[in-house]
Order: structure tokens, then C-alpha cells, then sequence
């Protein structure tokens, strides 16, 4: 069925249940007793390992591939490489078709044997031999002359008149921002256990799409895409790096096609360096200009990003730029640049991540050149609409998030003057940022099943193949359920991430909540209406007769609202139907709206720098969001804090260090790729501006996954050039760029 | 990673010999560098010799001892965990407790032992990478980090040939504490200074220290130096812990009447080996313990640094770093 929406009447008719209950996660005790089940983990029998050899070159040909070692090593079942390799529809992805390098780590050869152990012994016995390419482009800031247009999406933008905006501002900041190429490293490595049946094909995948793997995995075997199973129960961490399908899931169906065995193939950790993208690097060009009293006259905003010799990927940085503020005059454009590296992809808050690290630390340089409070800046341009369409917001508390957030933080303590805070040996400096992402939703579906156990209680299996990234989905899902179905959270099983079950959009773009979570409501509310109309039709049932609108389901039992009392349990009814069952099955497509819908937020931090030895610490941040509706109070916490850490890391440790003479990838490791360690981490006062947004969506959730990591780089630099005077305009700021030694 | 054969040693004698009859064998003890260094195809040994178990034997090997001349003797398979939580180490020698505590993660130095602390290896990202030129790991190959990503590097000890840094915290308060390295070969027993132990890369970065195959660290053994309760490590590095040192100075000082009577200098995260300052130490004796004197000496500590591209930053560094530990020991109470 599909489900037409009444979004105002549904949100305000919420009753206070499971939904912003801070729930444990249902996940919970499977996860720390180890018997929560992740891809490479899952019981298959007779398996065989795979491991990748990967090129030791970024551009030219493989000469020779000599496997002869390695197919004599003990244990060894078959050595595959170009010269071997079936035919497969590679698209943009590197699956041994032929004898071309276009990065360093591209996988050349798949070696699979017995054990793990075997396979890796061998895949170091192969011999690879290489025709020297073109040098390879690496650096993308000696290559920027390369720049241009990508063809996709809309990369450039224009509102009023720039250089009248130009010629109206009584002061500017025209600066260069810079932000360098990370990986995600998620905790979990990308992971795919395939198993041949016949002809058909079973995907055990580490991923945040199982219909997209599905897809990618069916076009590049050239097989139907019913014949392809995926599944993925729980994923150690995604971050966008398990948004697409990379080349490790179709090389680990050809290696089990090829061995007629079921084949696991675990990423190496520095195979999750070019083989798996990470965010590309930017350069980021932004002028801004202001009237005396702080009124912004024209914002320009240009990025520069790279992107693969073979595949576009924009990171689009100044498409939050279009809407933080009111400002008539706006210029944005974006411009890639092909490397010879693997291509780039999503990494939370793509685009905005970055972005907002420039526009704003530049307005963070336009309130120092206007004397002006930093927030009193923003509210001056605060956009009480969508500055770039015109239309309203469907809830917006950025104005309450400035003011909470500073009063929780202490603001009004702050000296104005950079470096006039010290205590001891560290310079103290208090900054702040803005966060703004966008609500997106798309087509989800959902099923629920509805039955009586053996004690005679109700009970609702409900299913959508959305995905379990540590996220929370399985308990908001099975919060949304519960109230929606009228039952308690113990009483609903929530299960995802099964392309036997119905499709939910990939886990990203914070859109998991706002699609899935409305289709499991939306499918829930269908079924208990369902409930409704079986009992009123039903001449067994006490409520025979009655109208359904006269009547309410709550903790699983129908009950009539008007005249003489009148009720029937779930259970009771259930029992009367074909199979004690009753069974909903929708697919929502959400409506076209009117609004503009955006989550934002507000950052405010405390830097602390050592005044002789430069080391940066944060020992508190304070954020405050309007998200919507928050689904669970302790999952939200944990979602916003890890993108506040994420956020740390980007500020002051992440960087993935590429040799520019080779594309070597030279930390992709946890000890030299640097991220937060709970050493790092101070006080984090996280909290939430109510908003009940009956616009946005069916729930009024507008998705809290990206918005954590955005404005914190920029609030942590702003934090910086207060304790110091020092401007870092180039992530990461590490200690040798506030010494003061650049001539020592 | 390639397959290997293990072999648990019950007795000194055992592993050396086991060790020194075949080149492609190498002790195993906590593996936190070795395991590592074998994953990534630098080290490709056809046979492991597990030490873990001499201790059952000659218990001393994994013990903390007090020495008849008021020193202290480290077994070589005591644990990371076990020098940073001894009581006697905290009170006579907080410097190495410092320095052991600012090293890797608690599980990492849970594993890791006093020995292989001393032979780990340096982090060079080109030494890591067996697809890239390095003459440590392939003698003659050429020096990949010269001309590349260098941040991290030497400044003190290099060669034309290399500018790897050596990562130890412990090494370098140890070498501070005037620490003497026993070891066991096949040809019997040798005491090495520690300051001798490991050697410069020269024109043969290969060879790190004075080992020869099959000789094993039995102990090292600390100075009895009087004043090494006022002592310090301080240790700057990318973030608040579980990072390699970008500069860090351990310092013992002996201020008599507001002048120092003795000193020890040594430098971590700068030198292609940890890096003893006899020449500040020199330039500081006698001086007033004031900030002006540990600048002048610092000055002199790094009076040969060679910077590349992106290392200039650590000289600065240095200096800065050593000063600091100077002025927190100086400003000691007692």
C-alpha cells in the first residue's frame, strides 16, 4: 500500500511514550557480550580467505604479474589477477579488468587460500613488475591550474549583484582556507563474506546501503539484482566510507565464484587508504563584506577539490554558505581537480564539514575587524527565512541555540582582546561557531507483523532494510513502533539491514530517521488502524459496531472512546485472524513541501595553548541544537558527541599524509593517523532546543547524524587565535603552526 | 604478513644460541614493534624465539632490583607496566616513570618490556613501507623521507642516509639515569653504556645498535646518581597521549645555593637515537638554575640540528621543551 501523509495531524497528535525516552539501546548487550554478529562474523561454513595485493605504483601498466610463488604456497587455492580474471562491468571501480595502475594501493591481484593467515603469506610472494606511467598528480596545490567545472549537481550559485555588494562594504575579508584529505577509519574494516548458492548469491556486507550493494554488486557480476542477497546486521562504523560499494565486494563474489567456496575478504587498515575513499582535500577561497554596524553585503565562496583520474566526486563545501546567512549578494562555485588517487566520497557532513571550517572563521575575522561580538555578527544576519529560495524554514531555533549555548558556556566572561586570557602556563581563548545541516528525506519502506506470543501478549516484528552503523537504529525504530503501534518497546522486534526485507534509502546524509523512521511510523499507524477496522467488523469482538474514529489503541488494547465502555486486547483479536496474524506492508514517498528544512546548532569552545610549547587542548565544549524531535535522549547524546570528537579530530589531529612523488599513503595507520583519544576529550555539554516542527516530516525528526561534527573545526580556531592571536587558516591546526617558529 | 615457525626458548643460553645460529630467527618477547613490523613485510623472519618464558627460569629477567651501589637493575622482560608503577622507580627515578607513563597505550606497555622498548623501531613512514626507498630497511636504496613528508624526523644525528627519529620515551630517561645495558650472547656476557648502545645511522642507518645476532638484553641497570628524585620527562607531542614525541627532554637536576651542582640532559622525538646533551649538561654546571641558563643551554643542545623541510619547527621545540623541564625541576620543592 502506499500511505498518503497528513504530517500536522500525526505530529501533533503524539502522545508521550517511548519516542525521547532515553532507552537503552536494545543492541546494547549483544555489543558489549561480543555476540552481536558483523559481517566477516557471521557462522558460514567452508570458508576461504581472500586477501588484496595492491599496486606499489599510481599511474602506467603492470608488466608482469608473477603468482607463481604464491600458487605453490601452502594453502593457496587460486591467484587472481588481470591476466585471470573474469569479465566484470568495472564502472568506476578497479576490478582487474586490465593491466592499468590509476592509484598506489589499487587492487592488482586477489589471492585466496585456507586460511587468512596462508592467503596474506602469499599475496607477499607475488611479483609485480610495472611500465612507468606519467608522473603521478598528486599534489592538488601545485595542480590547481587543473581546476574545473564538474558536470553534475550545481556547483555554482548567484543571488543580487556582487560587486555592488562589493562596493557597499565599509569592511572585508578576502582569506584562504584549507582543509586536508582524511579517511574515515571507522573502527570496524570493510568487510564482505560472499556465498554462491547456485546461482545465487548471498553478500554478507559491512555496509550503509544493502540495496545499493545489491545493485553494485548484481551490475558488475552482470547478474539480475533478485539473484543478490545482501545483509548486514550491524556495521562497526561507517561515516559515509560504506556509503557506496567499493571494489572489495564485487573482487570477494568473483573470488567465491572462482574457488566454488564461500570467500571472506576482510580491508586491511591501510587498504581503507585509496582502495575506500576518504574526504578530499579543499581549498577554499571567501570574501566577505560588511557595512560598519556589521550587515553583511556580499559573501563569495569558492572550494577546490580533488577527485580520482577516473571517477567526480565534489565535495561541496559552499552549499551550507547559500543559506547560514541573510545576505543579498552571494556568489558560491566549486571546481575539482583530478588526481591520480583513489576517488574520494562522503565523509559526515560532506561539504559542510569543511565548509563551515571557512565561512566561519571568516566571520570570525569580520567580527575582529568590526570590534564586534561574534555572535552579535550572526544575529545581525541571522536568516529568519531561506535566504536563497525565499521560502520559510519549517522550524529554525538557531537564535535560541546562540543564546542558551553562550549562557551555559559563560560567553559574557570573554575578554575581547586575542591573547588577554591566560592561566599559568596556557593561553585561554574562547571561540565559537555556527552548525547548520539540511533535513533531506527520501522513499522508505517498511512491514510490520503484528501476532500474540505463547503468553498471549501482543507482539510486532516490524522490518525496513535500513542499517545498524552504532547509530541507534534499532532502538528509535523500535521506539517509533511502539507508540505508533500502541504497544511498549519489549513488546516490538525490530529488524534491518536485509535486502529481504523493504528497501530503506542508504544510511547517510543524517536521512535514516527522517525516511525510515517516518515509513516504520507511518507503516505502524496503518497497522493499528488495521486493528481498528478488523475489531469494528468483527462480530466476535466487543467492539463490533463501532466507529472506528471512536476508538483508541494504547498498551495494546482497542478501546471504544464514547458511549458504554468497551474493550479487546490486541492479543484477542489477533487470534481471530488468518495465522493470529496481521501483517501491513508500506513504501512512503514523502510529499512535495513547501518549507526549507534544516537542522542548526551553535558551538561554543574553550582552547587552552601551552604559551611556550604550542600544545592545544580543549577542555570544554558546550553545543546546543534544534533538531527536531529527538528520538532517544542517550542515542542523540552519543551521536552528537562523536561528531563533536569527529569535529575535535578535524580541528586538530586528522590529516592522511600521501608521498607526493608516489601516492604512497604514508600513516594509514592508528598510531600515525592521528584521531581523538579520550585524553583529548574534556567536558561536553551537549543539549537540545525543543523544537516540535510539524512540517518537516511525519515524526518531526530532522536527523542529528552529520550536524555534531559541523562548526566545531571552526569554533576550536576561533578558540585558538583568541588564546593567541595566531589565525590557522589550514586544518589541521597542529602546535608548530601556533609556535611562532615558521623562521626559526 | 609471511608464515613463520615458533619456537618457546626455557633458557638464556637456549635463545641466544637458537638466535645466533641463524640469521633469519629473531627474539620475541611483548612483539609490540616486532608483530607490527612483520604485518607490514619489513621484518620477514623464517623463525620466531619466544623469551617470554626465560623469566621461569632466571627469575631476575623479569624483576626490579636494588643494586649493592645504590643503583637499580631492570630485568630486560619486565614489563613497560611494571617500571611505571614500581615504587622504587617513582621515588628515586620519577623521570623514567614519567617517560614510561608518556609512551604508548596501557595495553600496549601491559605487553611491551624493557628490552624491546630499547630495539623498537623508528616510525619513519618510509621505513614502514615496503614499496618505498629506505636505507635503513634496504641498505643503498636511497632516503624516501629526505625529499618527502619529514615532519616527524631528525634534526639531531642524521646522515646523508637517513633522518629516522628513534621513538623511545624510556630510552631517553634512561639514558639520563646513566643506564648500563647487560647482555647475553653466545660469546658470553658484555655491559654496554646506553649512551654507546645505539649508533648513529652514518653511512650504515641498517645498524642501530651495538647488538650482535643472538645477543640478548639481560638488564639494564640504572646510575646510582643521589639527586635522580629531582627529575622530570616532558613529552610534546599531536595530542594528549598515544603519540610519538615530537620533542621531549629528560632532566635530573642538582641545585646547590641556586646553581647546579650536576646535571643530566637527554632529548627524545629529535635524534636519530635518543639524544644524551653532555655539552649543555657542561654549559650548565655551575650556572644559576634560572631560565636564562637552561636557554643558553638548550641553545648549546642543539647547536647541530639539521632541519629539513618540514622539521624546522622541532628545534625551537626542543629548546623550548628542555627549558621547561629544567624550570619544573628547578622549581621543585625540597
Amino acid at each position: 500500500m502506499t500511505i498518503s501523509e497528513r504530517a500536522k495531524q500525526i505530529v501533533t497528535g503524539a502522545a508521550p511514550g517511548a519516542v525521547g525516552a532515553p532507552l537503552d539501546r536494545v543492541d546494547g548487550r549483544l555489543k558489549v557480550t561480543g555476540t552481536a554478529r558483523y559481517s566477516a562474523e557471521m557462522p558460514v561454513a567452508n570458508v576461504a580467505h581472500a586477501v588484496i595485493v595492491g599496486s606499489t605504483v599510481a599511474t602506467g601498466r603492470i608488466a608482469s604479474i608473477d603468482a607463481s610463488a604464491a600458487e605453490r604456497a601452502a594453502g593457496v587455492i587460486r591467484v587472481i589477477t588481470h591476466v585471470n580474471a573474469p569479465k566484470l562491468t568495472a564502472g568506476a571501480l578497479t576490478l582487474l579488468q586490465d593491466d592499468r595502475v590509476r592509484y598506489n594501493g589499487q587492487p592488482i591481484a586477489v589471492v585466496v587460500a585456507g586460511t587468512l593467515e596462508q592467503a596474506m603469506d602469499a599475496a607477499s610472494l607475488i611479483a609485480v613488475t610495472y611500465i612507468e606511467g606519467a608522473p603521478a598528480a598528486i599534489d592538488m596545490a601545485a595542480r590547481k591550474m587543473d581546476a574545473y567545472k564538474p558536470a553534475g549537481g550545481q556547483p555554482d550559485s548567484i543571488r543580487g549583484d556582487i560587486e555592488a555588494g562589493i562596493a557597499a562594504a565599509d569592511v572585508k575579508v578576502d582569506a584562504r582556507y584549507s582543509t586536508p584529505f582524511v579517511n574515515h577509519n571507522a573502527m570496524e574494516p570493510h568487510a564482505t563474506l560472499a556465498v554462491w548458492e547456485g546461482d545465487e548469491l548471498t553478500v554478507y556486507d559491512s555496509t550503509q546501503h544493502v540495496y545499493g550493494t545489491r545493485n553494485g554488486v548484481a551490475n558488475a557480476l552482470g547478474i539480475p539484482p533478485e539473484k543478490v542477497r545482501v545483509v548486514s546486521h550491524f556495521v562497526g562504523g561507517g561515516f559515509g566510507s560504506k556509503g557506496r560499494m567499493w571494489s572489495h565486494v564485487p573482487l570477494a563474489a568473483m573470488a567465491a565464484r572462482a574457488v566454488s567456496r564461500p570467500v571472506k575478504l576482510v580491508l586491511m587498515r591501510r587498504q581503507m587508504f585509496g582502495p575506500v575513499g576518504g574526504r578530499p582535500e579543499t581549498s577554499q577561497h571567501i570574501v566577505l563584506g560588511a557595512r560598519r554596524d556589521g550587515t553583511l553585503t556580499v559573501v563569495r565562496h569558492e572550494s577546490v577539490s580533488h577527485t580520482s583520474r577516473f571517477d567526480e566526486f565534489v565535495e561541496m563545501c559552499a552549499r551550507v554558505t547559500r543559506t547560514l546567512y541573510a545576505v543579498p549578494n552571494l556568489e558560491t562555485m566549486h571546481r575539482i581537480v583530478k588526481l591520480d588517487v583513489g576517488t574520494p566520497t562522503y565523509q559526515r557532513a560532506p561539504g559542510e564539514a569543511p565548509g563551515t571550517f571557512a565561512l566561519e572563521t571568516a566571520m570570525d575575522e569580520l567580527a575582529v575587524s568590526l570590534s564586534m561580538d561574534p555572535i552579535a555578527l550572526r544575529l545581525k544576519n541571522y536568516a529568519e527565512k531561506d535566504p536563497e529560495s525565499g521560502r520559510a524554514f519549517s522550524s529554525k531555533a538557531l537564535r535560541e541555540c546562540y543564546r542558551v549555548g553562550a549562557e551555559r558556556f559563560g560567553w559574557s566572561k570573554r575578554s575581547t582582546r586575542p591573547r588577554s586570557m591566560r592561566d599559568g602556563n596556557a593561553l585561554v581563548g574562547y571561540g565559537m561557531a555556527s552548525a547548520a545541516y539540511p533535513t533531506r528525506r527520501t522513499n522508505a519502506s517498511a512491514s510490520v507483523r503484528l501476532m500474540a506470543d505463547a503468553s498471549g501478549a501482543a507482539r510486532a516484528l516490524v522490518q525496513s532494510a535500513t542499517h545498524e552503523l552504532g547509530t541507534g537504529a534499532y532502538t528509535v525504530m523500535t521506539q517509533i513502533a511502539a507508540d505508533a503501534l500502541g504497544l511498549a518497546p519489549e513488546q516490538v522486534r525490530f529488524e534491518l539491514g536485509d535486502t529481504r526485507m523493504p528497501p530503506s534509502p542508504v544510511s547517510g546524509g543524517s536521512m535514516t530517521s527522517t525516511s525510515t523512521g517516518s515509513a516504520v511510523h507511518l507503516t505502524c499507524l496503518a497497522a493499528k488502524q488495521k486493528l481498528i477496522e478488523l475489531a469494528v467488523a468483527d462480530r466476535s469482538s466487543p467492539l463490533f459496531g463501532t466507529r472506528p474514529e471512536n476508538i483508541t489503541a494504547a498498551n495494546g488494547r482497542l478501546s471504544r472512546t464514547t458511549g458504554t465502555r468497551a474493550e479487546e486486547s490486541y492479543a484477542a483479536l489477533l487470534a481471530r485472524q488468518p495465522d493470529g496474524a496481521v501483517t501491513v506492508r508500506a513504501d512512503i514517498r514523502p510529499a512535495a513541501s513547501e518549507y526549507v528544512t534544516h537542522a542548526f546548532g551553535a558551538v561554543f569552545v574553550e582552547a587552552r595553548v601551552d604559551v611556550e610549547l604550542g600544545e592545544i587542548r580543549v577542555p570544554r565544549i558546550v553545543a546546543m541544537y534544534g533538531g527536531g524531535r529527538i528520538l532517544n535522549a542517550k542515542t542523540a547524546r552519543s551521536q552528537l558527541a562523536g561528531g563533536i570528537i569527529w569535529g575535535l579530530g578535524m580541528a586538530l589531529e586528522e590529516k592522511t599524509l600521501v608521498d607526493h612523488r608516489t601516492g604512497r599513503y604514508l600513516n594509514a595507520d592508528l598510531a600515525e593517523y592521528h584521531v581523538p583519544v579520550n585524553a583529548d576529550i574534556g567536558m561536553l555539554d551537549i543539549s537540545f532546543i525543543e523544537e516540535a516542527d510539524p512540517h518537516v516530516n511525519p515524526i518531526g525528526v530532522k536527523g542529528i547524524g552529520e550536524i555534531g561534527i559541523i562548526g566545531v573545526t571552526a569554533a576550536i580556531g576561533n578558540a585558538v587565535y583568541h588564546a593567541t592571536g595566531v589565525r590557522v587558516r589550514d586544518l589541521p591546526i597542529t602546535l608548530d603552526k601556533v609556535l611562532g617558529t615558521a623562521r626559526a | 604478513m609471511r608464515s613463520f615457525e615458533l619456537t618457546v626458548a626455557t633458557s638464556v643460553a637456549d635463545a641466544t644460541h637458537a638466535v645466533a645460529a641463524d640469521p633469519q630467527s629473531r627474539f620475541i618477547a611483548g612483539g609490540t614493534t616486532l608483530v607490527d613490523l612483520m604485518k607490514l613485510n619489513v621484518e620477514t623472519p623464517h623463525r620466531l624465539v619466544d623469551i617470554n618464558r626465560l623469566a621461569n627460569a632466571e627469575p631476575s629477567l623479569a624483576q626490579i632490583v636494588a643494586l649493592p651501589n645504590g643503583g637499580l637493575r631492570i630485568g630486560a622482560l619486565a614489563r613497560n607496566s611494571d617500571i611505571a608503577w614500581s615504587d622504587v622507580v617513582k621515588a628515586k627515578y620519577p623521570v623514567l616513570a614519567e617517560a614510561v607513563l608518556a609512551g604508548a597505550s596501557g595495553q600496549i606497555r601491559n605487553m611491551a618490556t624493557t628490552g624491546g622498548n630499547l630495539l623498537q623501531r623508528t616510525r619513519c613512514y618510509y621505513f614502514r613501507d615496503t614499496a618505498m626507498p629506505c636505507n635503513k630497511r634496504m641498505p643503498g636504496s636511497g632516503c624516501s623521507a629526505m625529499e618527502g613528508h619529514n615532519r616527524i624526523h631528525a634534526v639531531l644525528g642524521t646522515s646523508k642516509q637517513c633522518i629516522a627519529t628513534h621513538p623511545s620515551d624510556m630510552a631517553v630517561a634512561m639514558l639520563a639515569l646513566d643506564a648500563v645495558v647487560h647482555v647475553r650472547g653466545p660469546k658470553g656476557e658484555r655491559a654496554i653504556p646506553l649512551a654507546d648502545f645505539h649508533l648513529l645511522p652514518g653511512q650504515h642507518p641498517e645498524r642501530e645498535t651495538m647488538l650482535a645476532q643472538g645477543e640478548l638484553i639481560t638488564s639494564v641497570d640504572l646510575g646510582p646518581l643521589a639527586f635522580a628524585a629531582r627529575s622530570h620527562y616532558r613529552k610534546v607531542r599531536d595530542r594528549a597521549s598515544y603519540a610519538f614525541a615530537l620533542a621531549s627532554a629528560a632532566v635530573v637536576l642538582d641545585v646547590n645555593g641556586g646553581r647546579v651542582r650536576d646535571v643530566r640532559i637527554a632529548l627524545g622525538g629529535v635524534g636519530t637515537k635518543p639524544w644524551r646533551s653532555r655539552e649543555a649538561e657542561r654549559a650548565l654546571i655551575g650556572k644559576p638554575a634560572t631560565a636564562a641558563a637552561f636557554r643558553a643551554a638548550a641553545e648549546v643542545a642543539l647547536a647541530g640540528a639539521v632541519p629539513r623541510s618540514e622539521n624546522a619547527f622541532k628545534i625551537e621545540l626542543a629548546k623550548r621543551t628542555m627549558v621547561r623541564a629544567l624550570s619544573t625541576v628547578a622549581a621543585m620543592e625540597g
